[in-house]
C-alpha cells in the first residue's frame, strides 16, 4: 500500500548518461541562467560587431564603471526579496557623497567621513524598516518619504557641488589591483565583488538569509515558524540603506565630488537591475548573482552605444525598458508552469 | 493538585462534566504541564472563546473536540501566543506564562503544526522542516547535515521524497505530512497537532500514529483536533469538547461512547447519516443508456495520469477511490482543464471540446471544487458573499453585475443550507474558521448549477454534522439530474454517496463498477491487492506525485 503514497526513489539507478540527458536545471535558477545567456550574447553580439568589444578590458570595466550600482543592486536583492521595495537608495547615495564631501572638506580624517557614511545610510535604512515593519506601512510609501528625507538632507549640507580633495581618497581613486595576465582593475571593482560574495553568502548559509527567502515565500508562515521576522524584515532595510551608503562612497570616489543632484533615479537602475536577474518582485525567488548580472547587463548595452558613436544614449533607456518588459513577461510564464 | 475546577458546563441539558479525572488512566498522576483556565477571547466585540480552560497532562494524546467554529484553533493560538487572551491564565510547567509570539512558546517546548499548512512553498522541504534550527558548520548553515537530518524524520513518517526539493511542487497531503515532520522533529514536550490527517490516507495516518504514541511513551503531551471520530478514538486518551466558544466537558476516552461524543459536540443527536445511507442503496435510476453529460476518451497528461476513459451520466454520482499519487487530484483537474492534457478526448453532451483552461470547462457548465482551498480557492481579504458569488459572477461576464436581491438570497439560502457559521454573509473569509471555509468554496460552484460537478475533497477538515449536510445535498442535487464525480480519501464517504466506483492506482483506472454492496474492505483490496508494479510504471521521482 504505501508503494503508491510516496514517489519511489532509488530504484535501480539509471545511468550516468541516462541522467546527463534528463538534466534539467532546478527551476529556481532558471531566470539567472537566461540572464546569464542575454548577457554573453550581448557580449559575444558586441564583439562581432565592433573591434575591441570582447576584450578583458571592456569586460573589467564593465566592473569599474558599474561597482557602485552592483553594490546598490545587492542592497536591493535582500528587500524585494522579503516582497518589500527600497526607493530611497539613490538619494541615500548622494547624501553620503554630501556628507565625505562636506567632512573631508572640514578636515574629518578619512576613516571617521566613511564612518560617518556608513553610519548614516544605516540607520536611515533602520529607521525605515522600523516604520514598515511596526506602523505596517507600504514599504513603497515609506521608502518614499525616505526618498525626499534624504535628498533634503542634501541640499541642508549645500546646494552646490562640493569637490573631493582629500589624499587618502584621491589615492584610492587612482590607485589600480594587478591581475595576472598584466591586467589590471581598481579596488573599488573589488569591494563590489566582495559585497556580493558576502551577501550570498548570508543569503544562503546563515538563518537570517533564509528567513529573508521564507519572508518573501509567505510572511504569515513564516511568523507561525516561529522565525524571527521583526528582526529579519527591519534588517533588510538597514542592510539596503548600508549598501546605499557604501555605494555612495564608490560613486563619490568615481565622480571624485558631493553633490545634491548625483544619483537621481538610480533606484530605479538598480530594480532594474535585480528584475533583469531573475529575483521576483513578490519576493522570495532570486539570488545576488543574478543582480549582478542585471547590472552587467546593464552596462554591456551603456558599452554597445559608446562604441557604435552613432546611437544615441536614449537607446540605453529603450534596450532598458525591452529587457525588462521581456524578462517579466518571461519570469511569469516560468512562475505559471509550476504548481 | 488544587486547581482541578473546571468552569461550570454550559448548554441546555448537558450533564455536568466529570471532575476528577485521573490524568491518564494506569499512570502515575502527574502534574499537568500546561494549564489553561478562563480563557476568553473576543474578535471585534463577538466572543471566540469564553470562559474555556485546557489540561494537559505529560504523556497523554488530549483530543480537542468541537464543530465547525468551536472555537479549537482560536484556543490552540492562545496557547501558542498567537493571539493575546482578553482574560484567563497559561501556567506551562508551573509558570504562568503570556507568550506574545510563536516563536515564544516555541522556545518553551510547545511544537505546533496549524490547521492551514503554514510552510514557505518557495524553500526546500529540509529548510522548512529545520527552518530557525538548522545545522550549522564554520558559521554557516550546513545543508548537508540539514538534508541528512530532514531526511531521517521523513523517514520516521514514511515519507521517501527528497529533502532537497522545493515543497511547493509536492500535493497539499505532503506538504501537511512535512508540517508535522516539522513540529516533531524537535523534543517538544507539547504538540499540538490541528487537523493533522485532514488529507492523509489510512496509511500515513496509521505512521503518524506510531510516531504520535512514541512521543507519547517518552513523556510528550500531544493535543489532537480532529473531525474523524474513529480516529479519535483509536489515539487519545482525553478530550476536551468545546460548543460555540465554550467548554462542554473534559472526558476519559475509555468511559465515553462516539455517541455520547457526538451529542456533546452537536448538543443533539445525529440522524441524518443513516437515513441517507438507505436512500442511495435504495435507488439507481440512473439511464446509462443516454448520452453521457462528460466522457473523456484516453485522458492523460505525462507524469501524472496515464490514458483514462470515464464517462458521466445524468443524475449519477461517480465516485473516485485511490491512495495518495494515485492520480485522483489529477484526474479532477484534467476533468476540469486546471491542468491541459496531453492526450485524449473531451465529450460534453456528445460534442467533442478542448478544455485549454478552466473556463473553458465553466462555460460548458462544468464545475470544480479543488483539494487545496488555500492556495486556489479561498480568497481571504473577500467577504463570505463575494467568495461565494465568484464563479457565478465569473461565468456571467463581469459586465453583468447580479443583481442585489438575487445575490442576497443566494448567499443566505446557502448560508443556511450549509449550515455557515457566523452567518453573515459580510465576515471576512479569513476569520472564519477553517471548516466553514471549506463551506463557503464548496457553495460557490453549488451557486453555479453546474450540470457536472467536480469535487476534491470537499468535506476536508468539515464536522461530522455538517459532513452529513454536504452530503445529503450532494445527493439531493444528483437525484435533481446534477451529474457528480466525488473524489475523498474517506472511503465510507465515498461509497455512501455514489452509484458508481472508479478506482485509481498508479495513475490510472484500475476498476470501475457500479456501486452495489461495495465494501470499504473491498475497495481496500483492489487498491492494495495486487501485485507491485514493475518499475517501467513508476512515475519517475522528478515528476512528484499529486494528491
Ligand atoms: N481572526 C479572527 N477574527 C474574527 N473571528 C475569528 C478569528 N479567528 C476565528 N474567529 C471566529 O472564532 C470562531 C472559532 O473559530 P476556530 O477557528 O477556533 O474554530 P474551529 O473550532 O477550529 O473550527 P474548525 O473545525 O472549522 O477548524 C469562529 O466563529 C470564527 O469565525
Ligand atoms: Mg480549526
Amino acid at each position: 500500500m504505501s508503494a503508491a503514497t510516496t514517489t519511489p526513489s532509488g530504484t535501480t539507478g539509471p545511468t550516468t548518461w541516462e541522467r546527463l540527458r534528463g538534466w534539467s536545471p532546478p527551476s529556481q535558477y532558471l531566470p539567472v541562467i537566461a540572464t546569464a545567456v542575454v548577457f554573453v550574447s550581448l557580449f559575444g553580439a558586441g564583439g562581432v560587431r565592433y573591434e575591441g568589444f570582447a576584450t578583458p578590458e571592456v569586460a573589467l570595466n564593465l566592473l569599474v564603471d558599474n561597482a557602485f550600482l552592483i553594490v546598490l543592486a545587492v542592497g536591493m536583492t535582500f528587500v524585494i526579496l522579503t516582497g518589500g521595495i527600497d526607493l530611497s537608495v539613490g538619494s541615500v547615495v548622494a547624501l553620503s557623497t554630501m556628507i565625505a564631501a562636506r567632512t573631508l572638506e572640514a578636515g574629518w580624517a578619512p576613516g571617521l567621513a566613511v564612518a560617518a557614511v556608513l553610519l548614516t545610510g544605516t540607520v536611515l535604512g533602520l529607521l525605515m524598516g522600523l516604520v514598515i515593519h511596526y506602523f505596517d506601512i507600504q514599504p513603497f510609501i515609506a521608502t518614499l518619504a525616505g526618498m525626499f528625507l534624504a535628498r533634503g538632507l542634501c541640499y541642508l549640507i549645500g546646494v552646490e557641488s562640493i569637490p573631493i580633495r582629500d589624499e587618502t581618497f584621491f589615492s584610492v581613486a587612482a590607485a589600480s589591483v594587478p591581475l595576472p595576465g598584466g591586467y589590471s582593475t581598481t579596488p573599488t571593482a573589488l569591494v563590489a565583488l566582495g559585497t556580493v560574495v558576502v551577501a550570498a553568502w548570508v543569503l544562503h548559509r546563515t538563518r537570517f538569509g533564509r528567513t529573508v527567502y521564507a519572508i518573501g515565500g509567505s510572511q504569515s508562515s513564516a511568523l507561525l515558524m516561529g522565525l524571527r521576522v521583526a528582526s529579519t524584515k527591519v534588517g533588510v532595510y538597514a542592510i539596503s540603506g548600508f549598501c546605499a551608503s557604501l555605494a555612495g562612497l564608490l560613486f563619490s570616489l568615481y565622480m571624485l565630488s558631493g553633490y545634491s543632484l548625483h544619483a537621481v533615479g538610480m533606484e530605479l537602475d538598480a530594480i532594474a537591475a535585480v528584475v533583469i536577474g531573475g529575483t521576483l518582485l513578490t519576493g522570495g525567488r532570486g539570488l545576488v548573482v543574478g543582480s549582478l548580472l542585471g547590472v552587467l547587463v546593464l552596462g554591456t548595452i551603456q558599452t554597445f552605444i559608446s562604441f557604435d558613436g552613432t546611437l544615441s544614449s536614449w537607446w540605453t533607456k529603450i534596450t532598458i525598458g525591452v529587457l525588462l518588459l521581456l524578462f517579466v513577461v518571461v519570469q511569469r510564464l516560468i512562475t505559471r508552469r509550476q504548481p | 493538585m488544587s486547581q482541578t475546577q473546571t468552569p461550570a458546563a454550559v448548554g441546555s441539558g448537558t450533564p455536568a462534566p466529570a471532575r476528577e479525572v485521573a490524568p491518564v488512566a494506569g499512570r502515575p498522576a502527574a502534574a499537568p504541564v500546561v494549564e489553561m483556565q478562563g480563557i476568553s477571547i473576543a474578535f471585534g466585540g463577538v466572543p471566540a472563546l469564553d470562559d474555556v480552560a485546557l489540561r494537559l497532562y505529560p504523556g497523554e494524546v488530549h483530543a480537542l473536540m468541537g464543530e465547525n467554529g468551536a472555537g479549537k484553533s482560536t484556543l490552540i493560538k492562545a496557547l501558542t501566543g498567537v493571539y493575546a487572551v482578553d482574560a484567563g491564565t497559561i501556567v506551562v510547567d508551573g509558570r504562568e506564562e503570556s507568550f506574545t509570539s510563536p516563536a515564544a512558546s516555541q522556545a518553551a517546548g510547545i511544537s505546533t503544526v496549524y490547521q492551514e499548512v503554514n510552510l514557505c512553498t518557495n524553500l526546500t522541504v529540509a529548510e522548512n522542516m529545520l527552518l530557525g534550527r538548522e545545522p550549522r558548520r564554520f558559521g554557516g548553515i550546513h545543508t548537508r547535515a540539514m538534508n541528512r537530518r530532514a531526511r531521517a524524520t521523513l523517514d520516521r513518517l514514511g515519507l521517501d521524497i527528497d529533502p532537497a526539493s522545493v515543497l511547493g511542487r509536492h500535493p497539499i497531503a505532503v506538504q501537511q505530512l512535512v508540517a508535522i515532520a516539522r513540529a516533531v522533529d524537535v523534543e517538544a514536550r507539547v504538540l499540538i497537532l490541528d487537523e493533522p490527517t485532514s488529507s492523509l490516507d489510512a496509511d500515513e495516518v496509521a505512521r503518524l500514529f506510531t510516531v504520535m504514541r512514541t512521543l507519547r511513551d517518552q513523556g510528550t503531551a500531544i493535543v489532537f483536533v480532529s473531525h474523524f471520530l474513529d480516529q479519535v478514538f483509536e489515539i487519545s486518551d482525553r478530550l476536551t469538547v468545546l460548543r460555540n466558544g465554550r467548554l462542554v466537558g473534559e472526558r476519559m476516552v475509555a468511559e465515553t461512547s462516539q455517541l455520547e461524543l457526538v451529542k456533546l459536540m452537536l448538543g443533539r443527536e445525529l440522524a441524518t447519516l443513516e437515513e441517507l445511507d438507505r436512500e442511495v442503496a435504495e435507488t439507481d435510476l440512473v439511464d446509462r443508456t443516454a448520452t453521457p453529460v462528460l466522457q473523456v476518451l484516453g485522458l492523460g497528461r505525462k507524469g501524472s495520469l496515464q490514458a483514462t476513459d470515464l464517462s458521466v451520466y445524468e443524475g449519477e454520482v461517480v465516485g473516485v477511490a485511490g491512495l495518495l499519487g494515485s492520480g485522483r487530484t489529477e484526474l479532477a483537474r484534467l476533468l476540469f482543464g486546471a491542468d491541459t492534457a496531453d492526450t485524449g478526448e473531451i465529450e460534453v453532451h456528445g460534442t467533442s471540446r478542448r478544455f485549454r483552461s478552466p473556463r473553458h470547462a465553466i462555460d460548458r457548465r462544468l464545475a470544480f471544487s479543488s483539494e487545496n482551498r488555500r492556495a486556489e480557492g479561498v480568497i481571504e481579504d473577500l467577504s463570505v458573499a463575494d467568495n461565494m458569488l465568484l464563479a457565478m459572477q465569473a461565468s456571467r461576464g463581469w459586465l453583468r453585475p447580479i443583481p442585489a436581491a438575487q445575490r442576497q438570497a443566494l448567499v443566505s439560502k446557502y448560508v443556511e443550507a450549509l449550515d455557515i457559521r457566523p452567518a453573515n454573509p459580510d465576515a471576512t473569509m479569513r476569520n472564519l474558521s477553517g471548516g466553514n471555509q471549506q463551506k463557503v468554496l464548496l457553495a460557490r460552484w453549488l451557486l453555479t448549477e453546474p450540470e457536472l460537478l467536480v469535487l476534491d475533497e470537499p468535506t476536508r477538515g468539515i464536522d461530522v454534522g455538517a459532513k452529513a449536510q454536504i452530503q445529503q445535498l450532494v445527493a439531493d442535487l444528483a437525484r435533481r439530474g446534477m451529474a457528480v464525480v466525488f473524489i475523498s480519501a474517506e472511503l465510507e464517504e465515498v461509497l455512501r454517496l455514489s452509484d458508481r466506483l472508479v478506482v485509481m492506482r498508479e495513475r490510472r483506472k484500475i476498476d470501475e463498477r457500479l456501486n452495489d454492496d461495495v465494501s470499504v474492505s473491498d475497495v481496500l483490496e483492489l487498491i492494495a491487492g495486487q501485485e507491485r508494479p514493475t518499475d517501467q510504471e513508476r512515475p519517475t521521482p522528478q515528476e512528484a506525485p499529486r494528491g
